[in-house]
Order: structure tokens, then C-alpha cells, then sequence
């Protein structure tokens, strides 16, 4: 389309401003601890660091009274003076609903609003309420200011990873902190996959490979098959509720125990709570290197120390280490292949540097794992290098899948599975059904994520109700319910009865989402450049629209121009020119007129080309069938 | 004679004579022949063709579909339709983009399964030969055989008995997708028919032994 385009530039002339040029794409591994930001220039990927060389921004926000937010290594100094006011994990509340939390009580270091209504999750954190999503687009923010002072230019768009098992709810809520954030996802991409891909194209790696991902907080595994550039995942599982972050409770819990055993039992406010998981993860990580230390617990205004060797740590961890070995085999079950075939296993994530993890996963899978990238840094790398893919083009094809099945409840709260999991997105699939009750006139339609047969033991992703259907005998309607899963893993759901034909169709943004009410209330009280933000965006896409008209009218012309008079010509290229000059100028209205007028201008030059062309496909038809090839033989003594 | 018929029948489905008047391009209004994903002139995306998943995918419209053939073809097209290479453009594009991976998506799925390219196979060319499709078989044989199976699993209480059952399994499948290609090839689609539905009761049991595997408990 490029080529074209220039045969028409009059001399003198400067072309639109491509829609990629002038702002930066970065690539953002939003993790449950710590978050890194990473793009790609010149045939290498830079991680983007700070002034000391850190490539890890902590994924702790601190707030101060008047709601003014700190991100990062600053955040985390402020964890234990000021424990109410800084939150940690905030991605394990992605998406999640007040009654998920429940169950993850006690589990959770921050306090969490009782909310009446169902819904999103609220913090309260330094007098203030908080969702999730608005708190993570704190630290997307910072992401993005780092990566604008390394630059020196605005950055406005992003591949944000995510879990491979983030479910719908939790992909959408990231979406929308990333726009909070003022930050453009060009897509989400699972974070085994961008994993993948940076190994795939900086290491040159071919064959059967396993992400083993154990971060903060969740854990995801993925089989790929890599070859030339292509990248197909096969399978995938996970727990979105397992990570290093469990590690650290069953240390606390054992100090703790330790601690009752000899003082007594005594409940602790959050912030000792706080404070006694960062004993556990310093606990932790020092046993990585060393065999035993001994750390400090206070609590009370008393002070217990806690011996711990590397042993009685694993013998604490081995539990969860030994589900994701569960997963691990589920996973290959699936794809029904063999921890043989696999040619090389991929670490990613801080957890895996737990002696204990990567013991396992060499006896699992028969060899040592590779660990040419840093398991830090590694997702954003290939978050980098889609993000470049994506605006700047390449030929390498990413092919993933949906991580868990979809479906709708039925009759007695079964689930009908529309969407199996591990099937390759994009993906549209629709089933029917029908009515139960003689005279039914609306179907209550429950939409649902999971593995289980029954529809309470699956996420519940949205409730809606299709109106309307004429009153029929049970069993006549026909009601077609149409599910799609795009690029990103989001899903849409659409309900049609056919003999009416009446139609609903949602997004699915549902029971812990945000509405898009409560979007926009956030987009304007959080952005004072909400509105400006958002013209740019529309003229961004005004332009692309002039560069598609341009193109498609100048190849036309380049294909077909014999047909055109020269005073038609004339009149075609002064519409161009004013498509041009128009897309040069900031005026989104100027700008679609004049592609309408455009597209009016060379309506009957169109109409010509067409006639040229269905004369050329019956001329080229006639020639085939006198031609005749075997086949045609053969098709005609038949008839 | 029969089998000519039902090959003559698949080509009216599949390439109706209307088809080679071409549609207009959606963004310079040119000629587009009916099963070009790009246009020509401007190459601009189209929207997928209403095509089988055989020819969607440039392959001969029979069972044995050569799986490194069918792999190539799927990423050589992914490659140039896939929504990663639309991030950029138009919404229109984007959409388009969209409904041709999701199209060549369905299509490899559905082709890349020997159970599914058989099942599919069946009322592609067996519409109007077998009106009931493959679910009304009346097959004493196959449900004393499934029923058996589906016992001797029940009644297996170790990982060992599992696995045998599984092997077992495993080796009916492989045989019987070597089978069900002979009857394609002969024609026979109504033998076809039999074996798909014969092969549908063995994956049934082998996903069950997994399931019974796990019941029984660790071990492995
Ligand atoms: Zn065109």
C-alpha cells in the first residue's frame, strides 16, 4: 500500500504522518510484586531502568491524603511506616468480586470495603476507597512516565502482559487500568507466550518447549510449539491464585506459630501482618543463597526471633510447589504429549529462583531448564517485541489460545461448554437453544468460565436476559447464543431468536467489572487531559482512515487508470490533495469530509472498474471451461 | 457411479457458478474474485469467503490431509490475516481481519482432528446419501462393545488396569482412523459413517480413563 502512495506524492509534497511515528509502543509486564517496562529499537530490546540501574518497579502504590499516589521503590520504603496507606498484590484482586475475596481472607494484606452490592472489589487505603483497577493504573502510569523521560516523547501505546489464566474479568479489568493510565493496549498478551517469544527470537530456540511462569502471585504453565517464527501455543493451565506470595504466607504462618507457641496467641492488625510477610519473603529469599538465618518478628512491642534452614522451608513449600507439578502434567495430558518431547523448559518469573521450584521442574521434565534471559526481565522483552510487531510489522505469528472453557448454564445448573479450552483465538462459536416452559417469553442467559459441570463450582462472567421471545410451545424457539473471543482473550456474547429475530449483544463487562459509567467518571476525574487525550485519539484514527482511502484510490488508479479522462484524473487528484493536505491539519471533521467527498469524486470510476471486471471473470470462465482440465471433464459427464 | 454423484454434488455446494462474478473491494470499489482474501488492486482485507474448510485451507477435499501440508498452509495464511497484522489499521480492517483468523481458525481446528475432519467430511459429502447424518446408527455391535469398555473401566481399581484400559483404547483409535480413511477412499461413506461414530466412543472412553485415573488417586 506504501508503494502506490508515493507514485502519486506531487514533488514537494510530505505525506500524512504515519500513525506510528511520532509516539512510542513499549512492551509492560504488570506483575503481582514487581512491574518492568521494556522497548524495542534498532534490533535489541531495552529494558528501561532507573537511576540506579534497576530495571523492577516494586508494584506497591502509597497514598497521601489528599489521594496523590507514589509507585515503586519510594512506595515500598513507605510499607512500614505507613502500612495503611501502601498497597502490595493489588493484580491478585484483578477482577475479582467481593465474595472472591472472602475467601481469600487473611490471605490479603490490605483492608478491604464491605461493599452491600456484589460488584468490584474496593480498598480502603489512607481514608480512601479504592477498585483495583484504578490502583494498578497507578503503576501503569509510572510505567509509562519512565519510559517517556528515557525517551523524550509521549508514549500512548502498549502490549500489557497478563496471566495465561487470567480469566475474562481480570483481562478486562487490566485493559481498563491501561487506559486509565492514558495507554492504548494494542494487545494483551499472555505472559508464557511473550516469554516465549523472546526466547524463541533472541535464543533461536525450535521445537516442544514449557513455560514454567511462577510470579508473585499466580502460576501458569504453557506448551508451545515453536518454529520459524511461528509460535503456537497447545496447551496451557494455571492457578490464578498460586505464586511466591503463598510462599511467604506458609513461612509467616510457621514464624507465627512459632511465636504463639511461646507467647501465647494474640491476633495482630494488618500492619503486623504487613510486617510479618516481609520477614517471611526476606526469609525466603535468603535461602536461595544460604542455608539457615534467623529473622526478627514484631509484634506487640515484643520482639520473638526465628531460626529457619533450608530444609524446613521446603518441607513449608513443597505442598504448593507440588501443585503446579499437578498442573504441569495436566497441561501435557492435554496436548498429549510426553515429558519427553518437550526440547526445553523455560523459567519464568522471581518464584523460580526457589531451589526447591527449579529442583522439581528439572526431575519433571528430565533436564536442567534454560535461563539465557533474566526470568525478570523476559516477559517484557517479549511484550517489547510484539509491541513492535504490531506497529511496526514482522513476520513472526503468535497463535495462541483461550485458557479456559466457556460456556452458558443449562436447565438443573449444568454447564453447556460452547468455547473447550486450549482452542486457538480469535474464535466464534454459537449453539442453540431452546425454551422449557410452554408460553416462555424471556431466557435468562448466565455466562460462564471453568472447567466444572456445574455452573456454581464456574466463574460467573455476566448474567443477562434475552426479552421478547413469542409465546411458543416449549421446545419451538430457537434461540442462538454466539460467543467470540478475540485477540486479546476478551469475550462477546450475542443472543438472537430466530423466527423474531430480536437480538441482544453484550460485551462481557460484567459482575466484577467496571460499567462504562463508572469508566468514564474515572477517565475524567483522574485525567485532566481526559478530553484532549481522547481528540488525539480520534484524529489518530481520522488519519488512519484518510491513509486507507488514499491508498485504496491510488492503486485503483495505478490498476485501472485507462479508464479515467483527463479531466477526471484532474478532479481525482485534487481530491486527494485535499484529503492530504486536511490529514496534515488537526481537524477530524475536515478530515472525513474530504475522504467522503473522495470516495463521491470516484464512485463512477468504481463502477467502470467493476464492469471491466466481471467482463474479464466470465471472459477468463468461458476460456477455463473450454480449456477443461480433468476435473472439468469429469464434473460435466456426471450431470 | 454413486460416489461420482456425490462428488458432483460437493463442487455445486462448494463453487456455485454465481461465484465467479466477482464483489467489489469494500475500500477502492474494485473487482475482487470471490475467494481472494486480499483485493488485488489495493490489498485491502475481504471478508472470508462462504468456502469449506478443505478449500479455505488449499487442500484436496478428502480424509488423509498430510498434517506438516495442513500446518504450512494454516500459518502461511494466519501469517498474512491474523489480527496482529491489522493492530494498526482501519476498524474495518481490524473486524475483517478478525473473521478471516477466526474463519481459518475453524477450519484447522476441524481438519487437524482426525474424529472432527472425518465428522465433518461426512455431511459435507453425505448430505443428500444420509439425511440423518452419523448420530441415528443403529449399531447393536458398537454399543455392546462401548458398554463393555465403560464396565471394565468402572470396575478398575488400579492405575495399572487404567493403563492397560487406556492402551487398549488408544490402539482401537488408531485402527479405526486407518479404516475410516479405506472406506473414504472407497467411497463408502456410509461405512465411514459407522467408524466415525465408533471413534467418537473411543475418545469418549480414553478422555474417561483419565477422569478414572484420577479418581483412583495418585500413584503415577
Ligand atoms: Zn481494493
Amino acid at each position: 500500500m506504501a508503494e502506490p502512495m508515493l507514485q502519486i506524492h506531487e514533488p514537494g509534497e510530505t505525506p500524512i504522518p504515519h500513525a506510528g511515528t511520532e509516539t512510542a509502543a513499549v512492551g509492560i509486564d504488570l506483575g503481582t510484586t514487581n512491574s518492568v517496562v521494556a522497548i524495542r529499537g534498532d534490533g535489541h530490546t531495552e529494558v528501561l531502568r532507573d537511576g540506579d540501574g534497576r530495571s523492577l518497579v516494586p508494584s506497591v502504590v502509597a497514598y497521601a491524603a489528599d489521594g496523590s499516589a507514589v509507585v515503586g521503590e519510594l512506595a515500598r520504603r513507605l510499607l512500614l511506616d505507613r502500612p495503611d496507606a501502601v498497597v502490595t498484590s493489588v493484580k491478585r484482586l484483578m477482577g475479582r468480586g467481593v465474595e472472591d475475596v472472602k475467601s481469600l481472607a487473611g490471605t490479603l494484606p490490605f483492608e478491604v470495603e464491605p461493599a452491600a452490592d456484589g460488584g468490584m472489589v474496593r480498598l480502603k487505603v489512607a481514608g480512601h476507597s479504592l477498585t483495583p483497577v484504578e490502583i494498578s493504573a497507578e503503576i501503569l502510569k509510572a510505567l509509562k512516565e519512565r519510559a517517556e523521560d528515557h525517551l523524550g516523547r509521549t508514549v500512548d501505546r502498549a502490549v500489557v502482559t497478563v496471566p495465561a489464566y487470567f480469566d475474562d474479568a481480570a483481562r478486562t479489568a487490566t485493559k481498563d487500568a491501561a487506559r486509565l493510565a492514558g495507554l492504548d493496549v494494542l494487545r494483551l498478551v499472555n505472559e508464557p507466550t511473550a516469554a516465549a517469544l523472546a526466547y524463541g527470537l533472541d535464543e533461536g530456540a525450535e521445537g516442544l518447549y514449557v513455560v514454567y511462569d511462577l510470579g508473585g502471585g499466580t502460576f501458569d504453565i504453557s506448551l508451545l510449539r515453536m518454529e520459524k517464527g511461528v509460535f503456537q501455543v497447545l496447551a496451557t493451565g494455571g492457578d490464578s491464585a498460586l505464586g511466591g506470595d503463598d510462599f511467604d504466607h506458609a513461612v509467616a504462618e510457621h514464624f507465627l506459630a512459632e511465636r504463639a507457641a511461646s507467647l501465647g496467641e494474640s491476633s495482630l492488625s494488618s500492619a503486623e501482618v504487613k510486617m510479618a510477610l516481609m520477614s517471611a519473603r526476606l526469609a525466603k529469599e535468603c535461602l536461595t543463597k544460604q542455608d539457615a538465618g534467623e529473622w526478627s518478628l514484631d509484634a506487640d512491642g515484643t520482639q520473638t526471633m526465628h531460626r529457619l534452614d533450608r530444609a524446613t522451608l521446603e518441607a513449608l513449600i513443597a505442598p504448593l510447589v507440588e501443585r503446579t507439578v499437578k498442573l504441569c502434567d495436566g497441561v501435557l495430558e492435554d496436548a498429549g504429549v510426553t515429558a519427553a518431547d518437550v526440547k526445553g523448559v523455560v523459567l519464568v518469573g522471581g518464584s523460580t529462583r526457589v531451589p526447591l521450584v527449579r529442583r522439581r521442574v528439572a526431575e519433571v521434565f528430565g533436564q536442567e531448564p534454560l535461563s539465557g534471559i533474566n526470568p525478570d526481565e523476559v516477559v517484557a522483552d517479549g511484550a517489547a517485541l510484539q509491541a513492535e510487531a504490531l506497529t511496526r510489522g514482522s513476520d513472526t505469528l503468535l497463535l495462541d489460545v483461550t485458557p479456559l472453557s466457556l460456556g452458558i448454564e443449562t436447565m438443573g445448573g449444568l454447564v453447556e461448554k460452547i468455547i473447550p479450552r486450549n482452542t486457538p483465538v480469535p474464535v466464534a462459536k454459537a449453539q442453540e437453544f431452546t425454551t422449557f416452559q410452554d408460553g416462555q417469553t424471556a431466557m435468562s442467559i448466565h455466562v460462564l468460565q471453568g472447567e466444572r459441570e456445574l455452573a456454581d463450582q464456574c466463574r460467573s462472567l455476566a448474567h443477562f436476559e434475552l426479552h421478547g421471545i413469542p409465546a411458543m410451545t416449549a421446545g419451538a424457539a430457537r434461540i442462538r447464543v454466539a460467543f467470540a473471543v478475540d485477540a486479546d482473550g476478551l469475550l462477546t456474547v450475542s443472543a438472537h431468536e430466530d423466527t423474531t429475530g430480536i437480538e441482544q449483544h453484550v460485551a462481557v463487562k460484567p459482575s466484577y467489572g467496571l460499567t462504562e459509567d463508572e469508566m468514564s467518571t474515572m477517565l475524567y476525574d483522574s485525567m485532566k487531559h481526559a478530553a484532549e487525550d481522547m481528540a488525539r485519539r480520534l484524529i489518530t484514527e481520522s488519519r488512519v482512515e484518510a491513509e486507507r482511502a488514499l491508498g485504496a484510490v491510488a492503486a485503483a488508479v495505478a490498476a485501472d487508470g485507462d479508464l479515467l479522462e483527463a479531466d477526471e484524473r484532474a478532479r481525482i487528484g485534487d481530491a486527494m490533495t485535499a484529503v492530504r493536505s486536511a490529514a496534515a491539519g488537526d481537524d477530524r471533521d475536515a478530515i472525513d469530509a474530504a475522504v467522503m467527498s473522495l470516495e463521491e469524486i470516484t464512485r463512477p470510476f468504481a463502477e467502470r472498474r467493476m464492469d471491466r471486471g466481471v467482463r474479464r471473470a466470465l471472459a477468463g470462465h468461458r476460456v477455463e471451461e473450454f480449456d477443461g482440465g480433468p476435473d472439468q471433464d469429469a464434473d460435466r459427464g456426471q450431470e | 457411479m454413486e460416489k461420482g454423484n456425490q462428488v458432483a454434488q460437493i463442487r455445486r455446494a462448494t463453487a456455485p457458478p454465481g461465484e465467479a462474478r466477482p464483489a467489489a473491494c469494500w475500500s477502492c470499489q474494485g473487482p475482487v474474485a470471490g475467494t481472494e482474501p486480499f483485493c488485488p488492486t489495493c490489498t485491502a482485507v475481504q471478508p472470508p469467503a462462504p468456502v469449506d474448510h478443505f478449500i479455505r485451507l488449499g487442500l484436496a477435499v478428502e480424509f488423509d490431509v498430510d498434517e506438516t501440508v495442513l500446518d504450512r498452509r494454516y500459518f502461511d495464511l494466519q501469517r498474512q490475516l491474523h489480527p496482529d497484522r491489522f493492530a494498526t489499521r482501519t476498524p474495518r480492517e481490524r473486524t475483517l481481519s478478525q473473521q478471516q483468523a477466526v474463519a481459518l481458525n475453524d477450519a484447522y481446528e476441524t481438519l487437524k482432528d482426525p474424529l472432527r475432519r472425518a465428522d465433518y467430511l461426512v455431511h459435507l459429502k453425505g448430505s443428500g446419501v444420509l439425511p440423518e447424518g452419523c448420530h441415528l446408527v443403529n449399531d447393536t455391535a458398537l454399543l455392546t462393545e462401548s458398554m463393555e469398555l465403560r464396565e471394565a473401566l468402572a470396575d478398575a481399581d488400579t492405575v495399572e488396569q487404567v493403563d492397560g484400559l487406556e492402551r487398549r483404547a488408544r490402539q482401537d483409535i488408531a485402527d479405526c482412523i486407518e479404516q475410516i480413511s479405506v472406506l473414504f477412499g472407497d467411497g463408502d461413506l456410509e461405512g465411514a459413517c459407522r467408524l466415525t461414530t465408533r471413534l467418537k466412543y473411543l475418545r469418549k472412553l480414553a478422555e474417561e480413563t483419565r477422569v478414572r485415573r484420577a479418581q483412583i488417586g495418585p500413584g503415577v
